[in-house]
């Protein structure tokens, strides 16, 4: 199959959706690559790096989208790319299904399948073609960037001989990809951070990246984020209002806010509300990664950086991931190569496009003709659900003393029972077993008693050796044979002699190997 | 005759033997604890041969010098790797000379009673005979059946061990096989011995004695063709106790108290270590010594996600920047013979003042505490080679954790999944690293069957192919 990206036509777009290296692995697969002129210079690829690669350079983007069979780029089609787009033809890009349903409606009807990129179902398989997730950690990154880039201090603090610096402050709104992309970039330049998720069961991976989760004094079944296949879902008005008046209180301490709550298929909801932006300090930083969706700040103005009244900088950009060109298109082409990977399934340069498949099914929105969104749900849960913890409840002192008590009761009556058992039995014995029994009888019974409380303090280090010296000694049986060697018949002797023999090589090997071995343990 | 000389020796032998397998509490001791278990041994058969059983001395410490060799040959050039398969090879022998010796000693009751019965002359028997002599019936009585059970248990262990020694040494098939009619076959011979004890009891003669034979040494033989390759250390150290048994029954038998002491330190010795193997398995005894897994207690959890693979490369990187590393080596390793590999790792990464340490599973490996063995051997510090217990808690702590051919132990089912086979089994808690790499020939499970979710966690990375192999192409890349 011939897979052809076109340079991208969307405004400012600077990311390609094939990379000289993706290209190899296309390559690989039995595919034939196709580039058009020029749609890698501005991610820092240029045509010769591509035809190194085994890529055909091709002149015009018409000619592209004739020659490929499937079409890789990033933004949705324009209207003259669907002009172009054929029958038979598939095109993987990103190509929201509500935002542009007119256009999905226009490609099942010319018989083009279409692949939408942000439809990849979040499981676990699919998370190496899951291109949210990679464009949405280049965005926390460079959304910290870009807020260090327009705030007038260190993030790190500092005592130097000029003066103290204190260090930033952080906060970083929603603790998803994006979210905690943030928030490592922004504990490693050494900021303050903390963070917060309508998701509870995040604060663990929040807190693992060197924040801390901002909890609210709310008391509300918590949201079950495995319900929404890990995405938040809508929050009651009550947990809202409790979530506001944390944000309210934290507004005039953190100098740099960085929102990233998004719900799917909704618009952003309005967490950082105008009067927080009027209590914050002159010179903070409010980077609106949700500005696409209308914001998470009323006062976002999608694709600009205002200052408002009381100087406080709101940043809206919308195209993090293009901004950081070269690492978006890497990632992305290594989404696109991993996608076309589970389609090529016998890496003959074949496309089966399973419908039965969980991803590919969910990620094509058009195919045969028909339009095939939404897909059923996914037969896997996306993440495993959160396992109710029961409250385990702190016992008190008293509480703790009776229950050792208890258990100090048990254990003696165990051991009185179990002492009386065997007293028992012993007694039964002696009363039917002749005295030169009774006489082995104790022997034996104490050797039992010492060989428990001795073995117990054997190293589990040592447990081979011990097996070894065990076998060795347990060779004593040698002496019964060399008692009965002098006396009685031939048959008598040769099986005495056999077990001399026999036990002769037990102790010998049981002794010395069991030398060797500990010879071998030596310290560092 | 009087004995009290060899008497004395046997009390100093006794004493001896406690102090060496006391001494094995510590690395250090342990090197003179084995002194004095052969010095003990020593006395004990110099006494012997001095008192009680100076008839053919010249013979008997030919056959020992001549077994001696054998045991020094075979002590000497067996590998590390092999030493479940030469313990239990020992344990067949004593288990054979528990037989051999009880069935001398009915061959001398019965040589005793016809004399006596003919009025003959008792004064020139050989010393057990006399001892013999001097029995009441009901001595007698008692006599035979600890001779029985002597040689009832020293007949189960011989069988036991041989399958034990060709299960482990790879001769016979190391999967769990039965033969049609199963434990009820057991049982059966089981009930032929009981019956046969009664009969024996009764007459004396050889023949209900022979039958029991032959039953122990089936029940032996079946019993553990019935257990699979993984619960070998349950059956090996199960093997060490039954020789301990065996040798008290017939110290019982032969009245010697020294018999009786070291058969029972041995006996304890064995039971202990089973059942520390038993409930590092979370498993019951019985349900160990009877076979296989119970079939899963409901519907397991599915497992999801992928197996993700890495080159020896990613492998490389991750550890040279790790400051800590554990490694979990398990059977796999053994079979690789990837042991000096790992040491050399080892000494590499710790060279960089990194922090490596070993975790060990009581049941990694086919013996109880092999691995230690395997890496003592490989010149790893025993300062670096931890038990779970000591270890469990620092995974959190932890950069990287390398699994090199272990499975069960380090599955996280045996605590999310109260449905699974090994629900509730302890185990090495490695996924809680940061990073966990997997040493494994291929994407197969375990021993117990069941699917190891720790290969389809996020962290888990899969470092496919022979553990020998990998670790070496791993090894120029670390710098």
């Amino acid at each position: 199959m011939k897979i052809g990206t076109p340079k991208e036509v969307f405004e400012g777009e600077r990311r390609v959706a094939m990379t000289p290296e993706s290209a190899l692995q296309l390559q690989k697969l039995g595919h034939e690559c196709l580039i058009e002129t020029g749609a890698g210079v501005a991610s820092g690829f240029d045509d010769a790096a591509y035809a190194d690669a085994g890529v055909e350079i091709v002149k015009t983007a018409a000619a592209l989208w004739k020659a490929a069979d499937i079409v890789a780029k990033v933004r949705a089609p324009d209207d003259t790319e669907m002009k172009r787009l054929r029958d038979g033809q598939t095109l993987i890009s990103f190509f929201s299904p509500v935002g542009d349903e007119a256009k999905m409606q226009s490609a099942a009807k010319k018989g083009a399948t279409v692949v939408a990129m942000e439809m990849i179902p979040r499981i676990s398989r699919a998370q190496k073609m899951d291109a949210l997730s990679s464009m949405a950690n280049i965005a926390g990154y460079r959304a910290v960037i870009e807020a260090g880039n327009n705030f007038g201090r260190f993030f790190t603090g500092q005592i130097t001989a000029a003066g103290k610096v204190p260090p930033a402050k952080v906060l970083v709104v929603g603790a998803g990809v994006a979210g905690l992309a943030a928030i490592g970039t922004s504990t490693s330049l050494g900021a303050i951070t903390l963070a917060f998720d309508v998701r509870p069961e995040v604060a663990e991976q929040v807190e693992s990246m060197g924040a801390e989760f901002v909890y609210l004094d709310f008391e509300e079944e918590q949201q079950d984020g495995s319900a929404s296949g890990g995405y938040a879902s809508v929050s009651s008005p009550e947990f809202r209002e409790a979530q506001l008046a944390k944000f309210r209180e934290l507004a005039p301490e953190v100098d740099i806010v960085i929102t990233t709550a998004l719900i799917p298929n909704r618009e952003a909801p309005e967490l950082w509300t105008e009067d927080m932006v009027a209590a914050m300090k002159p010179g903070s930083v409010i980077v609106d990664l949700a500005a696409e969706k209308g914001g998470n700040c009323k006062l976002t103005v999608p694709d600009e950086k205002i200052v408002t009244d009381n100087g406080v900088t709101i940043i809206g950009y919308t195209d993090f991931p293009s901004r950081m060109g070269t690492q978006a298109s890497t990632l992305y082409a290594t989404n696109i190569r991993h996608l076309l990977t589970d389609l090529t399934p016998e890496k003959d340069g074949v496309i089966n496009h399973d419908m039965e498949d969980d991803v590919i099914r969910g990620a094509t929105i058009t195919h045969a003709k028909e339009v095939t969104f939404p897909p059923p749900p996914p037969k896997v849960a996306a993440i495993a659900a959160a396992p109710k913890k029961p409250a385990v409840k702190e016992l008190t002192a008293d509480e703790k003393r009776s229950a050792e008590l208890a258990a100090f009761k048990a254990q003696t009556k165990n051991q009185v029972m179990l002492l009386g058992i065997g007293g028992a039995l012993l007694l039964l014995v002696g009363l039917f077993a002749p005295a030169s029994f009774m006489q082995h009888f104790i022997v034996f019974v104490l050797s039992v008693f010492i060989g428990f409380q001795v073995i117990w303090g054997v190293a589990h280090s040592l447990h081979t050796p011990l097996m070894a010296i065990t076998n060795a000694i347990s060779s004593i049986i040698i002496l019964g044979a060399l008692m009965q060697i002098g006396s009685g018949s031939f048959l008598v002797v040769l099986l005495a002699a056999l077990s001399v023999f026999m036990c002769g090589i037990n102790i010998f090997g049981g002794f010395l190997v069991t030398r060797r071995m500990l010879a071998m343990f030596q310290k560092s | 005759m009087d004995y009290g000389f060899t008497t004395a020796a046997y009390v100093v032998a006794a004493i001896l033997f406690i102090l060496s397998l006391g001494g094995l509490s510590g690395q250090e001791s342990a090197k003179r604890a084995v002194w004095y278990g052969i010095v003990g041994m020593a006395l004990a058969v110099a006494a012997t041969l001095i008192g009680p059983g100076s008839g053919y001395w010249l013979l008997s410490i030919l056959l020992i010098a001549g077994g001696g060799a054998i045991g020094y040959q075979l002590a000497t050039r067996v590998q590390m790797t092999q030493m479940p398969e030469l313990v239990a090879a020992m344990h067949s022998l004593v288990g054979l000379a528990a037989v051999f010796v009880g069935v001398i000693a009915h061959f001398e009751i019965k040589r005793v009673s016809g004399l006596m019965a003919a009025g003959g002359d008792i004064s020139q028997l050989g010393t057990f005979a006399a001892l013999i002599a001097k029995k009441s019936a009901v001595e007698i009585n008692i006599l035979r059946v600890e001779l029985f059970l002597g040689v009832f248990i020293g007949a189960v262990t011989f069988t036991g061990s041989v399958i034990a020694y060709g299960k482990l040494a790879g001769r016979v098939s190391s999967a769990a096989e039965k033969l049609p009619g199963g434990h009820l076959l057991n049982i059966a011979a089981a009930a032929l011995s009981v019956i046969t004890l009664v009969w024996y009891f009764n007459t004396g003669d050889f023949f209900p004695l022979f039958l029991m034979m032959l039953a122990a040494l089936f029940i032996g033989y079946h019993l553990i063709m019935g257990i699979g390759g993984a619960d070998m250390p349950v059956v090996v150290s199960m093997l060490n106790s039954y020789s301990g048994w065996a040798a008290a029954a017939i110290g019982f038998s032969l009245g010697n108290d020294l018999l009786i002491v070291v058969g029972a330190l041995v006996g304890s010795s064995g039971a202990i270590l089973s059942y520390i193997m038993c409930k590092a398995m979370n498993r019951s005894f019985i349900s160990v010594i009877l076979g296989g897994f119970g079939g899963p207690a409901g519907e397991q959890m599915a497992v999801e996600g992928e197996q993700i693979a890495i080159e020896a490369e990613g492998v490389a990187a991750a550890l040279n920047e790790a400051d800590s590393v554990i490694i979990i080596p398990g059977y796999g390793m053994a079979v690789a013979q990837a042991q000096t590999a790992v040491s050399e790792l080892v000494k590499k990464l710790r060279a960089k003042g990194k922090n490596v340490r070993f975790a060990i599973h009581p049941v990694a490996g086919r013996l109880p505490g092999h691995m230690n063995v395997l890496l003592a051997e490989a010149k790893v510090p025993y300062d670096i080679v931890m038990e779970m217990d000591e270890i469990n808690d620092d995974f959190p702590s932890t950069d990287v954790a390398i699994v090199i051919g272990s499975n069960d132990i380090v599955n996280p089912a045996a605590q999310d999944d109260p449905n699974s086979p090994i629900a509730g089994m302890p185990v090495l808690e490695c996924w809680k690293a940061k990073q966990v790499f997997v040493s494994k020939r291929g994407q197969g499970t375990g021993y117990s069957g069941i699917e190891n979710p720790l290969f389809f966690k996020e962290n888990t990375r899969m470092f496919y192919g022979d553990a020998k192999a990998s670790l070496d192409k791993l090894l120029p890349m670390i710098d």
